[in-house]
């Protein structure tokens, strides 16, 4: 009976590389480290409800056709759209987001990743501030200070505090969680606030006031701070900016709290600057809690790839980038594509009512492996094997480190990169030549 | 009586865990919920369970009431999913992110029950 040590998580950004499970008969019959959410993963092979079949929506239902029939549908969706949009690509490998690529620059297509509802705004930051990073592992062994701003990990990233931040024991940080202090700043009280040595409980959207608050801290302007900001006292900002400057190492870990909020983009610009200010007194870093397992490689490939990490607009025959203009929620609420391939991401759960509305009037083509909200708008639906289960591959850690994913059982399903290779030679014949 | 509210929406462990499990009812029952502390739940007249309407400028949308005495008054949470998103800001305001987080809300008590993930998406379709 194999046992399979040290295969990856597959699900969150933590990609957690220390699960160990049994697979008996092609089945995982055990699963062990994971969290909840990677449990899931795991058992959701053989629990969950697979997209056993090629699909096709004929009178409004879906129905079974032969694999090549679904890639011939697909292929002609994309030939004859002047306008398509590919979107997610983040739960997947990093080969298949080179694939992915290819197709788009093919077709002409614009290319975005679950960036878009996500850490695109981070994205932005980088480019006007950069984003002064560390690996996890030198979190682990040398943070005092650890921030969560505007994330929950307890619930969106479970293991990501035993594992490398507040609990985690390191070769500096000997005595673990009593040897760090933890902050948490959020709109509310969340369970990992619950865990923390010092919550902040900020007035939801003034997180660029908090910002700028604090940066006038730690530069030595307190006298410009009001009483309160952002419905936290001075007494308090002033605290925290001193917690700041005397930590040893601190990490700031941020998430949707920042890049969903008011000011967007340039609350994560804040924060580098932040950051910036704090590297003039000690050490300090920033990462952000990233979502989908390989959404930080989606931003790797493309950047490589195309110069862009995200919403890249080959309809002009080069990238061409310039997220509000050619972000995925922006073309479908403009109602300006008339096609979309989605693979590996949900729009259909997590977009805006607007683009969702668009997405169920255009030709939809869905690449997954289990059915979703985006399975009810679609009209060409291909079943995908599970990469880091089903097939192996690499993807990138939150923090840009690349791991290899294991492949754990064999299944007859394809996976996500020859999915997009069959596209991309049918699109070849169709349009008679690349 | 009509609660004014400030509405987020965010992820939660359930929502996480049913990521590909959405036809399951255990993705409807991870999602398709408000958050509001005690107190705004006694102002509507509601108990945990019942069924709320939440109305924005951009759509209104049926969820169960759910207590969480950890978010401050008038802060509505919907875990992020299909139901969340019918009354969230398309707007992306140039720079790709939709408004998310922080939409002006109206929650009330209903008789309405919310609709299952199929019923919900099936609207957009027939729209």
């Amino acid at each position: 009976m194999p046992v399979i040590k040290d295969a990856v998580c597959s699900l969150c950004g933590s990609l957690c590389d220390d699960i160990t499970v049994t697979v008996e008969d092609n089945k995982i019959t055990k699963i062990e480290n994971a969290c909840i959410l990677g449990h899931s993963k795991f058992v959701g092979m053989f629990e969950h409800d697979r997209i056993e079949n090629p699909m096709i929506r004929k009178d409004g239902e879906l129905v079974p056709v032969p694999y090549e029939e679904a890639i011939e549908a697909a292929a002609k969706i994309l030939v004859n759209s002047r306008r398509t949009l590919s979107y997610g690509w983040c739960s997947t490998s990093c080969e298949a987001i080179a694939k992915a690529i290819q197709l788009a620059e093919e077709t002409g297509s614009l290319i975005d990743s679950t960036a878009n509802v996500c850490h695109g705004p981070s994205a932005l930051a980088a480019q006007e501030k950069g984003s002064p990073g560390a690996s996890l592992g030198v979190i682990k062994n040398r943070a005092d200070l650890i921030v969560f701003w505007g994330c929950n990990p307890v619930h969106a990233h479970p293991r990501h505090m035993s594992r490398y931040s507040s609990f985690s024991k390191g070769f500096f940080s000997t005595k673990g969680r009593k040897g760090r202090k933890m902050v948490v700043i959020d709109v509310r009280k969340t369970d990992t606030a619950k865990l923390a040595d010092k919550y902040v409980e900020i007035e939801q959207g003034s997180d660029l006031l908090l910002i700028t608050a604090l940066r006038s801290a730690v530069n030595g302007h307190e006298d410009v701070i009001p009483e309160t900001v952002a419905g936290i006292s001075k007494e308090e900002i002033l605290e925290l900016a001193e917690n700041l400057k005397n930590a040893q190492f601190s990490c700031i870990f941020f998430g949707m709290g920042v890049t969903q909020s008011r000011s967007k983009y340039k609350n994560g610009d804040g924060v580098s600057s932040l950051i910036s200010d704090l590297n003039q007194h000690t050490k300090s870093v920033m990462i952000g809690m990233r979502g989908h397992y390989n959404v930080t490689g989606f931003g790797q490939v493309a950047t490589w790839e195309t110069g862009f990490p995200m919403a890249i607009d080959f309809a002009r025959g080069f990238p061409y980038y310039n997220p509000g203009e050619t972000g995925a929620n922006d073309v479908l609420v403009r109602e300006e594509a008339d096609a979309a391939i989605i693979s590996a991401a949900d729009p259909g759960a997590h977009f805006p009512q607007k683009a969702v509305r668009h997405l169920a009037k255009i030709p939809v083509i869905q690449i997954d492996p289990y059915a979703n909200p985006t399975t009810e708008i679609a009209d060409v639906v291909i079943p995908a094997a599970v990469v880091g289960i089903e097939a192996e591959g690499t993807a990138y850690r939150m923090d840009a480190i690349p791991l290899r994913m294991k492949k754990l059982i064999d299944t007859e399903f394809k996976t996500d990169e020859q999915i997009a290779k069959d596209l991309i030679a049918k699109v070849r014949e169709l349009k008679e030549g690349a | 009586m009509k609660l004014k509210a400030n509405l987020i929406s965010g992820r939660t462990a359930d929502q996480g865990a049913h990521l590909e499990a959405k036809t399951y009812r255990g993705y409807f029952d991870a999602c398709a919920y408000c958050e509001l502390n005690s107190a705004d739940l006694d102002k509507l007249g509601v108990s945990e369970g019942d069924s709320l309407k939440v109305t924005t400028d951009f759509g209104e949308v049926v969820v169960f009431a759910k207590a969480n005495d950890g978010n401050p008054d008038g802060l509505a949470f919907i875990p992020m999913g299909p139901w969340a998103n019918t009354v969230l800001d398309p707007d992306t305001h140039g720079c790709g992110m939709p408004g998310l987080k922080g939409v002006p809300a109206e929650i009330e008590a209903t008789e309405e029950k919310p609709l299952d993930m199929k019923s919900l998406m099936k609207q957009y379709r027939e729209d």
